[in-house]
């Protein structure tokens, strides 16, 4: 593990630089160990895939006793072995046709039929990384390596919410309309992000999600 | 607190957003924080009206708009130097004012610095609060009026103080020259880049690009090439951070960043100097000093003692005109 500086106002916790769901349980659980400190001056506590990122406050923020908080809960955190019991998710999907047209075109990446693609899309549990891009957008994986198509070429304007897209190994669903590169394979009409609802993201850090076809 | 009053947008100007601190605590919901570019004027702004720092303002940008105060209220201007008159009557930067109802706020002429901060008394600018904050993020149609800038025509709430103590401060003092030097701390990906991108980065100035926006500005200049290949994995990123992807042309990431990002950082513009970015146009120029971190909170210190210098008691009496 390496705390490193982002500039004066952040600390970046590193841990081993692999996408891996148990480094990844790591920095979710150290940043939930972090924000149960409650640390003065610390404005927001980010896991990324393998980093957390502790956003502060430099004139509030006694960064020697943060440094050594973040010491005492990764050596806590880095007990973990094991994945804890997730919240599991099942979101409806209606593949290809209108709502996922590159549904064709990841099957001739994959040299399979759309029907196969589907299939295979389906049948992982995937897990939740991280988020970013937009509110709620969850990073998930790992998508199966014959149906991983990389980014189209050229990326769309306005891909619509709740569209499903692929993007090598990693899949997600567009919580609102914006533009895009992914490959839209399908859509769902699960409400991904509500500002009015808490938490705002149905996903979290951590949890799992099936997709199931419609 | 209740609106009980409102400014109506006449002309909206060219970028007049609802902004506060920042909507923090929900970025690992991917919620990008947005809030304030200068957040030195915007807390001298809601200063001199008496206002708390974390009461939104109106964050004008280049080209001001005209508001009409619908309810007698004091108000106050910081940031970037505009031509400003209240019920045609000229009124100064940086000082305290009344305006009547009925009257018009109007940003004229720009004279330096590109971002000017309007407080008004008794609580700010009072659009209601999205996961804790009013700050507008344009892109993800969030906060403000609506998640967007203000079109002629808006109404917006406000809880108008028709009396406040008067006050005036010099303000931030705004690059000139059209140009700015800033500082930057080294990492946390500085290993990804060379000598010759560091030398570059340190000696050249940059303009930024026409492409430049609240989310981040592009730079022009020589291209700082990797030191070696591929990408890191996605990670939290922050203001200030300086990216720079395979191409070479460094992205200076502002106030409305995404919350995470996968582009190698060089360094990170230190945040006592960010104000002085927020006060860049594009096709100015940033100059670049390297610095550690302590010089870093040295300079933020010095920053704020500067500003807490400005914050001083406001004057006896009432405004009044």
């Amino acid at each position: 593990m390496r705390i490193r500086h982002a500039g004066d106002a952040m600390l970046l916790v590193e841990l081993e630089q692999v996408i891996d769901p148990v480094v990844n349980q790591r920095a979710i659980e150290l940043g939930r160990l972090l924000r149960a400190r409650d640390v003065p001056g610390v404005r927001d506590i980010v896991p990324g895939y393998c980093s957390l990122g502790i956003h502060f406050d430099p004139l509030r923020t006694d960064l020697v006793a943060l440094e050594r908080a973040i010491r005492e809960d990764a050596s806590v955190a880095g007990r973990v072995v094991s994945l804890p019991e997730p919240v599991v998710h099942e979101i409806p999907v209606v593949y290809g046709g209108a709502v996922g047209p590159d549904l064709q075109a990841v099957a001739d990446f994959a040299g399979c039929s759309p029907a196969e693609v589907i299939e295979r899309h389906a049948a992982v549990t995937y897990r939740v990384y991280m988020l970013g891009f937009v509110p709620g957008f969850a990073y998930l994986g790992r998508v199966n390596a014959s149906i991983a198509a990389p980014r189209r070429r050229v990326p769309r304007d306005v891909v619509p919410a709740g569209s499903l897209g692929i993007a090598g190994e990693q899949t997600g669903v567009y919580p609102a309309a914006t533009p895009g590169g992914w490959q839209i394979i399908g859509r769902t009409s699960v409400v991904m992000f509500d500002a009015a609802r808490t938490p705002a993201s149905l996903l979290a850090p951590g949890d799992l999600v099936h997709f199931v076809p419609r | 607190m209740k609106a009980t009053g409102f400014l109506r947008v006449v002309r909206a100007g060219l970028l007049t957003t609802v902004q506060d601190l920042g909507r923090w605590s929900h970025q690992l919901e991917a919620v990008p924080v947005a809030g304030v570019m200068d957040v030195y004027s915007h807390r001298l702004a809601n200063h001199l009206v008496g206002n708390a720092q974390e009461a939104a303002t109106l964050e004008v940008t280049l080209i001001g708009p005209e508001l009409e105060v619908e309810a007698d209220t004091v108000m106050a201007v910081a940031g970037a130097d505009f031509d400003l008159t209240c019920g045609n009557v000229a009124v100064a930067s940086g000082t305290t004012f009344a305006a009547r109802r009925g009257e018009v706020l109007r940003f004229g002429r720009r004279h330096l610095g590109a971002r000017a901060y309007l407080a008004v008394a008794g609580g700010g600018i009072l659009t209601p609060p999205v996961l804790g904050s009013r700050a507008t993020h344009t892109v993800t149609h969030m906060g403000g009026l609506g998640g967007r800038a203000l079109v002629a025509g808006d109404v917006v709430p406000v809880a108008p103080k028709a009396t406040c103590a008067p006050n005036r401060a010099r303000g931030l003092t705004l690059p000139t020259g059209g140009r700015a030097r800033l500082r930057v701390m080294p990492g946390p990906q500085d290993d990804w880049f060379g000598p010759d991108a560091w030398h570059a980065l340190t000696s050249v100035s940059f303009r930024i690009s026409p492409r430049s926006n609240r989310m981040g500005y592009r730079l022009e200049g020589p291209p700082l090439a990797h030191a070696r290949s591929g990408e890191p994995i996605s990670e939290p990123v922050t203001m200030g951070a300086l990216q720079v992807p395979a191409a070479g042309e460094p992205i200076l990431l502002m106030a409305d960043r995404q919350t995470a990002g996968g582009y190698p950082k060089m360094g990170h513009v230190i945040t006592a100097d960010l104000c002085l970015a927020a006060q860049l146009t594009p096709g100015e120029f940033i100059e670049f000093d390297r610095c550690t971190y302590r010089e870093a909170v040295a300079a933020l210190i010095a920053r704020e003692r500067e500003l807490m210098a400005q914050m001083t008691h406001p004057r006896e009496g009432r405004i009044v005109r």
